[in-house]
């Protein structure tokens, strides 16, 4: 069935087709709608869940942990100011491997108050052990839920599923809602091998040594290694039942590329528009837009980037006194490949400002004119 | 011939907690949960946040309870219970009581807002506060549960709290919960007889356990017993109930409360004190009792 939804009720339909059992949230724009309308679900039994209508968002990410090592599928969604509360929770959900999916709407960070997008917000929880997706229609978002449980349920690692405020968040799209016997079929019930029961008592996350904090942390870190091939596997099985592919990230005309943005987000959309635009005017652009962020996708990026001239990052974000993030982890994930690229360091569009056509264009002009970059970022845009 | 004595026991047999802990010598807070424990029985989960008892309870791998324990964070004793009640329920366990476990620290102070709000929402979960009256675990700082006069490291002599205990009963009451109870080390059919009613009671359930400290209160682990009994007799933690934040019953009535300089006296945190700040304590004591009696209706 297809139906025109906003970018936030999808992730409400997400959640809906996915079972989730247990949801607990607390209301902040730009979020507001996935919790309406799951509230809606609940109350008339369209979702068999039980919400909780917590006092903040720290208490919803605690009683999600709650239910979920009690056995229960569970759910949340925020943004922003919401997702830095829950900050300490985050590493007690991958700590714990408690398979949390949560959404988070990119929101800028205040002060000064912002509802607009920015990534600074989730960025923020980059180091936390989550499994980050950056999302760019509303069909993704959707799509991604139901994967995102799948992939999180079987390594025991939690998801966040990420789309930008407003841009995303409130804007209209087709999407195609699946039917829940296939989704059933795709997401069985969430059987994790040990939870809360009376019938096998167990401690869970109590006083760790030295002796063996360093031994669950490795394997946290070797069970997030696993992603980025159960992603593709995840996205594969998913486009044989319905059709669509989603894999770590998505790359448009890169193959015989001059020069490639590198986007995320839905900054990668218009990165596409502009891509057919300098082909037509004989500049051979692509697009790799990012959508598994945690854990990196090194090879894919490496594959496709390492044949590549030029190479154009964009920033939606900054790590004040370094470079905007996924700048940094493009450098990064390059450092000493075979044939290294040029990579330029874009920021652009903090704060909501939108990321218009012409700022891809002074972007390609910048990369394809100089040899190197000759600032540390570029910052596109700024009134200076 | 002899004549054959009975004595009826009151306090359940069946041990889930062993010895095997790692408390201090004369814990109340130990005595505490062997008792909730015996009256609640095998099907409880606990949800125990920072507090002396994440670490009374055994280093990974090892637990002295023999019930599931959740080690969650310490200000979210309150929601990981509501969330773990919401979480069984769907995976068709309706039996099993949650109880969060806190501290003093955990309640009055960092947990008081999921507390609040889980109380709000009327979770169907026992909570419950043992209260040594600083935050012990963390070495003796003092917390809003630390009584007037009382030394702690935060609180030094030339600097003793000067300010009372939080009033966490009334605040409780005032979100007219289903169940209120106070409880002390020093009676424990009386606990019992608390944790069997809470029991079968649905809806959030606040027990606040006395639970003396000889490591931060600088008291001989052997007076444990005395000095929680004795602040039942000087009515400084009078053992009550309230029922959706309305009936008000004293379960204890002392007719000749003791003073509390004898209470006092026995604890090192409390040596610095002048005869006249003993005389402002004994007023403050005199004070809350007295606004207790009037709520109980006596």
């Amino acid at each position: 069935m297809k139906k025109v939804i906003m970018g936030n009720h999808a992730l409400s339909y997400g959640a809906m087709l996915s079972r989730a059992q247990v949801i607990a949230a607390y209301p902040i724009t730009p979020q507001t709608q996935v919790v309406e309308l799951l509230s809606e679900m609940c109350a008339d039994g369209t979702l068999n869940a039980k919400f909780i209508k917590v006092e903040s968002e720290h208490s919803a990410m605690a009683a999600c942990l709650g239910a979920s090592l009690a056995g229960a599928r569970t759910f949340t969604a925020t943004s922003a100011q919401g997702l830095a509360l829950m900050h300490e929770m985050l590493h007690w959900a991958s700590g714990g491997r408690m398979p949390v999916v949560m959404g988070n709407i990119n929101r800028a960070m205040a002060p000064g108050w912002s509802i607009w997008t920015d990534q600074n917000d989730s960025l923020s929880e980059r180091d936390t052990g989550w499994i980050q997706f950056y999302c760019s229609s509303n069909q993704e978002v959707l799509d991604t839920v139901i994967q995102a449980f799948k992939v999180s349920e079987k390594l025991m690692i939690p998801s966040m599923v990420i789309l930008d405020a407003f841009s995303l968040s409130h804007t209209y799209e087709v999407v195609e809602i699946p039917e829940q016997e296939k989704v059933d079929a795709f997401l069985p019930p969430f059987q994790p091998p040990y939870r809360l029961t009376p019938e096998d008592p167990h401690a869970f996350g109590g006083l760790t040594s030295p002796d063996h904090y360093m031994e669950f942390r490795y394997k946290l870190q070797k069970d997030i290694e696993k992603v980025p091939a159960l992603v593709e596997e995840t996205g594969r099985e998913y486009e044989k039942m319905f059709g669509r592919y989603l894999g770590q990230v998505d790359d448009y005309l890169c193959e015989d590329a001059e020069l490639v943005f590198v986007t995320s987000g839905t900054a990668g959309s218009t990165a596409r528009v502009v891509v057919d635009e300098l082909r037509n005017k004989g500049i051979k652009a692509g697009n790799l837009r990012i959508r598994l962020f945690r854990p990196f996708p090194f090879e894919k990026v490496r594959s496709i980037l390492s044949r590549i001239p030029k190479v154009a990052v964009l920033d939606r974000n900054v790590s004040y006194g370094h470079h905007g993030i996924f700048y940094q982890e493009v450098k990064s994930a390059m450092y000493g490949q075979p044939s290294p690229a040029a990579i330029f360091g874009f920021i652009a569009g903090l704060g909501g400002r939108d990321i218009t056509k012409d700022d891809y264009k002074e972007i390609a002009n910048y990369a394809l004119k100089k040899d190197k970059p000759e600032e540390e970022i570029v910052w596109i845009g700024v009134k200076k | 011939m002899t004549k054959e004595r009975k004595m009826t026991i009151t306090i359940p047999q069946d041990e889930l907690m062993s010895s095997g802990h790692l408390a201090c010598q004369g814990c109340g807070a130990t005595l505490a949960m062997r008792y909730a424990l015996k009256a609640l029985g095998q099907k409880t989960i606990l949800c125990i946040p920072a507090c002396c008892w994440s670490v009374i309870d055994g280093p990974f791998p090892h637990s002295s309870l023999d019930v599931p324990i959740y080690h969650c964070a310490f200000e979210t004793a309150a929601s990981s219970a509501s969330g773990v009640k919401a979480g069984l329920e769907m995976v068709g366990d309706q039996e099993t009581i949650v109880m969060a476990w806190a501290g003093d620290g955990g309640t009055f102070d960092i947990g008081l807002q999921a507390l609040s709000g889980a109380a709000e929402r009327n979770e169907d979960i026992i909570y419950t506060c043992y209260d040594n009256e600083a935050y012990m675990n963390t070495g003796i700082q003092r917390s809003s549960a630390t009584p007037l006069g009382a030394w702690t490291t935060t609180t030094p002599v030339k600097h003793y709290k000067n300010r009372p205990k939080k009033d966490l009963i009334g605040i409780m009451a005032a979100h007219r919960i289903p169940y209120i109870a106070t409880a002390s080390v020093a009676y424990p059919e009386d606990m019992v007889k608390k944790y069997k009613k809470a029991k079968e009671i649905k809806g959030t359930r606040f027990i606040h356990v006395y639970a003396p400290c000889p490591t931060g209160w600088k008291s001989r682990p052997d007076d444990t017993i005395k000095l929680a009994r004795l602040a039942v007799q000087t009515g400084y933690f009078p053992l009550y109930e309230v029922e959706n934040g309305e009936k008000w019953t004293l379960n204890l009535k002392i007719k000749e409360r003791k003073p509390i300089v004898d209470y006092l006296k026995l604890q090192g945190r409390f040596r610095h004190l002048k005869e006249e700040e003993i005389v402002m304590i004994q007023r403050e004591v005199d004070a809350n009792w007295e606004r207790l009696l009037k709520k109980c209706g006596i």
